[in-house]
């Protein structure tokens, strides 16, 4: 059993989606049971292999017997376990607490609803295990127009903001595929490990420098680095709150992944970082990704768009970590993609329960928040504590060891940058306590009862639990760090990087 | 100026294809109808098909059927006489997965229609000022 975890996790999630799309027909009530049997086996097979891998390193998964490069192969190893692991626990997390606020947003719409959702985790699943350099496009467009579709059934303005995003996300993937043409017409082979053994020869050839950048420009289009951002604050914004909780940490996060595996296994580090002399600029560039994100979230007084700005804001972190080019700026990068994803998916459950208490987002509407909703608010708390980076939760060791590499690559500016960042946090989220804690709550509705305490009226427990889980795991997930860069994250950067 | 020319005879398959994917892309950046801007998509997405399924061609070569394929043990293929089937197999995922993008952009200008009464961009933004 245990051997084919790897293609369990992304069949069961797969041949789900057909059976919940059917369920749909017969009884709405069928959908949220299976989804839940459906992800909960992905996260099983997901947390399996990740112990597989811990024992006994990289493991090979032949589809169908086929021997790699001629068959698809899934390559698991320290890198993609981790990342394994994130995406399907926060998916299930994610799918339980937002049960109600599915109910409640688009009853009638229940089945294609969680159709969509599980067809995507199974292409975000299948991003990450996948050797094959085609077969990630195939499911990265699996994953992205299951994305599109999630993303429009939210407010007025969602549909327009998908098709925004539908055309940026529909580039960015072409971009992809034509760099990957061009790897297949200077090796002859679209399987990754493969092609990493032909590459090495070939690091002068102008096919595969032009490789290198078109598939860079596509996959930062696709996680919203800085000037190919403009899509993602107004998609995210209008969703329906179970799909932005679901896309927001997941998507930008796993494109991070893409990068890295790019870089790391694709073409080497020695490619990457010596023969090819952008590192730096690329650095500058997540500098000003940092920099703007911080600035435009300043800018908004509307709770879930600013969070879109933050996100913008975090990929400058993870891509600047990534090309400082020193272990220390790796690990912060690929720790940043496990924190990066709890923090999110907390501060987006959070956004969810006040959308489904309060039916609104803007800054005017927190008010007396910590009163109405206490335990929301305490988990929110958790959250913005670990996005401002305070020692006890998760975001301050991933922004430590980022910290860590820019000052071992002398990178003055970039450590300024995410200094910057985590003051603008800590401005921005002040901000909302302090009218969340201390501004009186005003009712829309109701009139001269001001002087009265605001009784709680806390959201549903199966929102709540799920919200405190995530909050508890950011951290426990900080006060294990040292284990999971030890253990983990160290065997997942290849020796050549120091 | 003798070597521009040949550059461009004898590399024009991609010539064509970057040709297209620039009209592709303007019409996308430029186009106000939310309709053209999907077809330009389309031609975006085509332009690539087009790369690959061009990448597979040789010169004098035929189409990847082995003749008298069954009982011919003796029979020696020469890959050189065949045109690499590979891209174009590629090819008929990313034709699929084109027209799966293709139908959701079309079912979401669909919901914009009927959210705006209309597909032109500035109006829609101009609506969505006013309020």
């Amino acid at each position: 059993m245990s051997q084919q975890y790897p293609a369990l996790l992304v069949v069961v999630p797969l041949l789900s989606a057909l059976v919940i799309c059917g369920a749909g027909w017969v009884n709405k009530r069928l959908c949220f049971p299976i989804a839940v049997a459906a992800l909960g086996v992905a996260a099983y097979s997901c947390i399996g292999l990740l112990l597989r891998v811990l024992d006994e390193g990289v493991i090979v998964y032949k589809l169908g017997g086929w021997d790699p490069p001629m068959g698809i192969a899934y390559y698991v190893d320290h890198l993609n376990g981790l990342v394994l692991v994130v995406v399907s626990v926060v998916a299930l997390l994610n799918l339980i607490a937002s049960k109600k606020s599915i109910d409640q947003e688009f009853p009638d719409k229940i089945g294609p609803f969680y159709t969509l959702y599980v067809l995507m985790v199974t292409g975000l699943l299948g991003i990450v295990v996948t050797g094959d350099a085609f077969n990630l496009y195939v499911l990265l467009e699996i994953a992205a127009l299951t994305g599109y579709g999630l993303l429009a059934m939210g407010e007025d303005r969602a549909p327009l903001a998908a098709l925004n995003y539908l055309y940026m996300g529909t580039i960015g993937a072409c971009f992809y595929l034509l760099g990957v043409g061009y790897l297949y017409i200077v090796t002859g082979s679209l399987n990754m490990v493969d092609i990493a053994r032909i590459l090495p020869p070939l690091y002068q050839s102008k096919a595969v420098l032009g490789a290198f950048i078109i598939c860079m420009v596509g996959v930062w289009l696709k996680m919203a680095f800085f000037p190919l951002h403009a899509w993602l604050p107004n998609a995210y914004t209008y969703a329906p709150s179970a799909a932005s909780s679901l896309i927001a940490p997941l998507v930008t996060k796993v494109m991070i992944y893409v990068m890295i595996r790019l870089m790391l296994t694709v073409f080497t580090p020695e490619f990457a970082f010596t023969t090819l002399a952008v590192s730096d600029s690329i650095v500058w560039l997540a500098v000003i990704a940092i920099v703007m994100g911080a600035i435009l979230a300043l800018t908004e007084r509307n709770l879930k768009k600013m969070l879109t700005y933050i996100v913008v804001a975090e990929v400058g972190y993870m891509v600047g970590g990534a090309w400082l080019g020193n272990r220390a700026g790796m690990t912060g990068a690929i720790l940043h993609i496990v924190n990066d994803a709890l923090m999110t998916l907390c501060v987006f459950l959070v956004a969810g329960n006040i959308v489904y208490k309060l039916k609104g987002y803007a800054f005017d509407d927190l008010k007396g928040l910590y009163r109405k909703m206490p335990f929301t608010m305490t988990a929110f708390t958790v959250g913005v504590l670990s996005m401002i980076g305070v020692p006890p939760t998760c975001g301050f060791f991933s922004k430590w060891y980022l910290i860590l590499g820019a000052i071992r690559a002398e990178h003055w500016v970039f450590m300024g940058a995410l200094l910057f960042s985590s003051l603008v946090n800590a401005v921005l989220f002040f901000r909302i306590i302090e009218i969340a804690f201390f501004e009186p709550f005003t009712d829309h509705h109701a009139h001269g009862h001001d002087h009265q305490p605001e009784p709680i009226d806390e959201a549903p427990l199966s929102m709540v639990v799920p919200l405190w889980i995530v909050a508890a795991a950011l951290v426990i997930v900080g006060i294990y760090t040292s284990d999971i860069v030890t253990k983990i994250i160290q065997f997942a950067i290849p020796e050549g990087i120091l | 100026m003798s070597d521009l020319m040949q550059m461009l005879v004898a590399k024009y398959n991609y010539w064509i294809y970057i040709t297209l994917m620039m009209i592709g892309l303007y019409a996308m950046i430029a186009k106000n109808n939310l309709v053209k801007k999907i077809v330009g998509m389309s031609i975006f997405q085509t332009a690539i098909i087009l790369f690959y399924v061009s990448t597979g061609a040789k010169k004098g070569a035929t189409i990847p059927i082995i003749e008298h394929g069954h009982g011919a043990e003796t029979h020696v293929v020469h890959a050189v006489d065949y045109i690499n089937p590979l891209p174009h197999v590629l090819m008929l995922t990313a034709i699929v997965v084109a027209v799966a993008t293709l139908g959701v952009a079309l079912a979401l200008a669909i919901r914009v229609y009927n959210r705006y009464n209309t597909l032109e961009e500035d109006e829609i933004l101009a609506q969505i000022r006013e309020k």
